[in-house]
């Protein structure tokens, strides 16, 4: 069985539970464990601005405890990502630099070796669980769904030190959308930034992308925009929400997290994917789900190997 | 007790003054909730227009079905400590032990005359199971007090800092306890004590009687004779069990159900007839009742007043929320949480950037810390630049992840505390640069609440600081000196060692062509200052004012677009990353850099 240290971040808990609760359930239907630990702390990726030996010190730091738990790491969030990622990769390569940070973890009786890999729970789900697998899984499929797959940055690039996917025209997550039987489509601002980062520093220039990524999601006609990050739905559904309020925004574009996506098929209780506790609405979504007696037939016609969105 | 009656008038008196400081000190504080703040745009609700709102907060959930909640509350939080429980369980034990055994012996023993006597008819301290159970209780408040000492000075928990009042703490419960258990044990020993009582009870008349019932009470219940001796002829000591039974029995159960104290008195039994020369019974008796009278008097205004402010706390917050509460009750409730808070450490153990202390040594960081230095912002003290710049950074290095919130075991909702005191203090426009940072993302989002501040003035305030230090900023076309150039800054871009890569940059601009932020503006330049490929030149120049400068640095989305895509290989993002790093640390004048290095 495929364990992992399931490392929330700091968002999750505090602003988006149904992002935890759905994504446990859909891992336990998969099989995969997962286990916290309570001593984990952020990321470090806020602090990476203003300071960065702090920055590495809290990602090493959360690095020493799965080591000490011999566990790999798995994360829902891309900025924690990026940073556990980029600290693993420096401390990986730099033996001077694990040096000082381990003096500095010694302290408390920690060290780190540089014997983990970090993944997203999008790669566990590709890769370790596989799409053969969640095929297996899934009772019932969407029909006529169109969903712009949307990636975030800090899973895609760097791409020499994260190593997720092709950066510029990457497919693992419209695969995994499109196993549900729901349609990825290409849009243009696809790669680009939700403007999460900016929000609370520059919050004019932070909506203006955040809307001209949406806009962008419904001109090429999404019904959806999906995403695996807590910021980035966070953008997406409560400044969306905020906009329309504000009427910087007409037309709404709701942000569906992935596993509330994936979790309506493999027949999970809604509650527990948590659908009534986003912002924007997104009950809709189960009207695109076909019968069981369709996803068998479905299922039966086996797996689809061509299903890039990016082609379509 | 068994003084004369002038010293029993002067004790008295005592007790009452006592009474009367705790008193006057509980209702000093509690006023205090009503009259301090530390919300912005609360300071203006009077007191009385505060007590209203309270008086009529409560009686609206006293009859309302929120009572349940109450009911709950009070129950699992307040009496059994669940919140302790669930975090750790040996210092469950130890606050059950500590504070479970008090009230108990507060109830049963200090209080005695009033309560165990109103409920028992035949209430005797000296019976069972008051004899027993006092011993108990006593036994069960030490081993608390050995657990608080083990984890504080042996295990070393290390969210947990010790400071005067804990130790004070500590140490007032631990002499009350042991002052009260040796005191007992000395009373089994002494002699004068046994004569006296004799002599007021006893119907033993004949010598013979009175050596009998001696014989039997230093064979039967720890009494040390200076004349009598152990073994004692067997006749003897029926004959004394008799007169025993006849004076004595109703109202003494065996000393050995006084456990502890019995033990005690085995221990001193061979110096007991010094001792009891030396009245030091009744040295203890002072130094227990004395203790005792300090405890009550000192309780408002040490760690025990959490003992009222605690469940208070606990109450409110079941049943308060920032976004429906009258902003009256909340501006009180975070004065009484500021009591309720017993620096247990919990709050800093779960802290998601305490880790970050070792290299922010800012000890404000840490919830449990922080709270300390709010307190004396609350009650009204002036802080010092350095102490107000401290707390500022200390409320905004945090993540907003509720951790705090969540495990605080007297229900202190710190993350809403936080958040009031992060307004207040940015509202007096000392620059503050983590609002440049995603620390702020939860500020921006609670945007919408901040009615009560200028919103925007911290996140210009950090800009202008940072340009105001950048003095080629000033300079109106911006006439670069080649000279001026700092060369050494280059060699600073090191903290990662993908920073140095902007020397191989040959201008093609990609990064700038493929950045959204640049993107968004029709004039980019006039806005963002220079742009990605400028600050890449900036760099090979040493000019760093011009790099530090603009705004593209805090605008930059870390979306590594420009890094991804650039021909080179430069590390565009990381680059950027640096920059800040060391702006903020220039102008924050962290830096041992001398300015405008030729």
């Amino acid at each position: 069985m495929m364990e992992f240290a399931l490392f929330l971040g700091c968002n999750i808990p505090a602003r988006l539970t149904q992002y935890d609760s759905a994504s446990r359930a859909v891992l336990g239907g998969l099989d995969v464990r997962v286990v916290d630990i309570r001593e984990f702390n952020c990321c470090g990726y806020p602090l990476r601005n203003i300071n960065f030996k702090a920055f590495v010190l809290l990602s090493a730091r959360n690095l020493a405890l799965a080591e000490r738990e011999n566990l790999n790491v798995m994360t829902l969030c891309q900025c924690c990502f990026g940073s556990l990622k980029k600290v693993n990769h420096i401390l990986k390569d730099d033996a001077s630099l694990r040096k000082k940070v381990n003096a500095t973890l010694g302290k408390e009786g920690l060290k780190y070796e540089g014997s983990l890999e970090v993944k997203h729970f999008l790669q566990v789900l590709y890769h370790d669980v596989g799409i053969a697998s969640i095929q297996e899984k899934i009772a019932r499929r969407y029909e006529g769904l169109t969903v712009a797959t949307h990636y975030g940055c800090h899973i895609l690039r760097p791409s020499q030190v994260v190593q997720f996917d092709d950066p510029l025209s990457p497919t693992l997550f419209d695969r995994l959308v499109e196993v549900t039987g729901a349609q990825s489509i290409y849009w243009p601002r696809r790669l680009e930034c939700c403007g999460a980062p900016l929000c609370g520093i520059n919050d004019d220039l932070s909506m203006d992308l955040t809307k001209k990524k949406l806009e962008d999601g419904r001109a090429s006609g999404a019904d959806y925009v999906c995403v695996a990050c807590p910021y980035c739905h966070i953008q997406f559904d409560t400044i969306q929400e905020t906009m329309l309020s504000e009427k910087r925004m007409n037309d709404r574009l709701p942000s569906i997290l992935y596993p509330q996506v994936l979790g309506l098929c493999m027949g999970i209780d809604r509650r527990i994917l948590g659908l009534e506790m986003n912002q924007v609405r997104i009950g809709a979504i189960e009207d695109f789900l076909s019968d069981g007696k369709n996803a068998s037939g479905v299922t039966a016609a086996g797996p689809r190997e061509d299903g890039c969105g990016e082609v379509a | 007790m068994k003084g004369a009656t002038g010293t029993t008038m002067f004790l008295t008196i005592l007790l009452y003054v006592a009474l009367i400081a705790f008193g006057a000190g509980l209702l000093y504080k509690i006023f205090n909730w009503f009259r301090y703040s530390i919300s912005v745009g609360r300071r203006d609700i009077s007191t009385s227009r505060r007590l209203g709102a309270a008086v009529s907060g409560i009686l609206s959930m006293l009859f309302s079905a929120k009572i349940l909640t109450l009911l709950k509350v009070f129950v699992l939080d307040v009496v059994l400590n669940v919140r302790i429980l669930r975090e750790d369980v040996l210092r469950w034990v130890m606050h059950m032990c500590l504070y479970g055994g008090f009230v108990l012996l507060l109830l049963m023993h200090a209080l005695g005359q009033y309560t165990s006597a109103a409920l028992f008819d035949d209430y005797y301290s000296t019976i069972n199971p008051f004899l027993f159970l006092r011993d108990l209780f006593g036994v069960v408040v030490l081993v608390g007090v050995v657990i608080a000492v083990y984890r504080r000075f042996i295990l070393r928990v290390p969210s947990l800092m010790s400071k005067a009042m804990d130790v004070y703490a500590i140490i007032i419960v631990a002499v009350i306890i042991v002052s009260g258990i040796v005191l007992q044990g000395t009373q089994v020993v002494s002699y004068s004590i046994y004569k006296e009582m004799v002599e007021d009870y006893s119907a033993a008349s004949g010598g013979e009687e009175a050596e009998a019932l001696e014989a039997y009470w230093v064979n039967n219940y720890g009494v040390v004779s200076p004349t009598m001796k152990r073994p004692f002829d067997e006749g003897l000591v029926v004959r004394g069990r008799q007169v025993h039974e006849m004076s004595c029995a109703e109202c003494h159960a065996r000393s050995q159900w006084g456990f502890a104290s019995y033990g005690v008195a085995k221990v001193i039994s061979p110096i007991a007839g010094g001792l009891d020369q030396a009245k030091v019974h009744m040295l203890l008796w002072y130094i227990h009742w004395f203790a005792c009278l300090i405890g009550l008097a000192y309780l408002p205004f040490s760690k025990m007043f959490h003992l009222v402010a605690s469940p208070v706390s606990l109450l409110a917050n079941a049943v308060m929320d920032r976004g429906r509460s009258d902003p009256a009750n909340i501006a009180t409730r975070q004065m009484l949480e500021l009591d309720a808070c017993t620096h247990c450490g919990t709050c800093t153990s779960r802290c998601s950037v305490a880790a970050a202390l070792e290299e922010i040594p800012n000890l404000n960081i840490l919830p449990s810390e922080k709270i300390l230095a709010i307190k004396g912002l609350a009650a009204g003290r002036e802080l010092t630049d350095r102490e107000r710049k401290d707390l500022q950074e200390g409320v905004y290095v945090c993540t907003n992840c509720y951790r705090c919130t969540v495990v605080c075991p007297v229900g202190i909702n710190l993350q809403d505390l936080w958040f009031n005191v992060r307004e207040t203090l940015l509202e007096k426009g000392i620059a503050e640069f983590s609002t440049l940072c995603p620390l702020s993302f939860s500020r921006g989002l609670m945007k919408a609440e901040m009615v009560h501040t200028d919103y925007q003035k911290p996140l210009t305030k950090a800009r202008e600081a940072i340009v105001d230090k950048c003095e080629l900023m000033k300079v109106p076309d911006k006439v670069v000196p080649l000279t001026q150039a700092d060369r050494a800054f280059k060699s600073r871009l090191n903290l990662s060692g993908q920073a140095s890569t902007f020397s191989v940059c040959f201008g093609c601009q990609t990064c700038t062509n493929v950045c959204p932020v640049v993107a968004n503006y029709d004039n980019p330049q006039e806005i963002l200052g220079l742009l990605p490929h400028q600050i890449m030149h900036a760099c090979g120049l040493g000019v760093r004012d011009l790099a530090f400068g603009s705004n593209m640095l805090w605008d930059c989305l870390t979306c590594y677009q420009c890094q991804e895509q650039c021909p080179q290989g430069v590390c565009v993002t990381d680059v950027l990353y640096e920059l800040k790093n060391l702006a903020v640390e220039y102008a924050s004048g962290n830096t041992g850099e001398s300015e405008g290095r030729p």
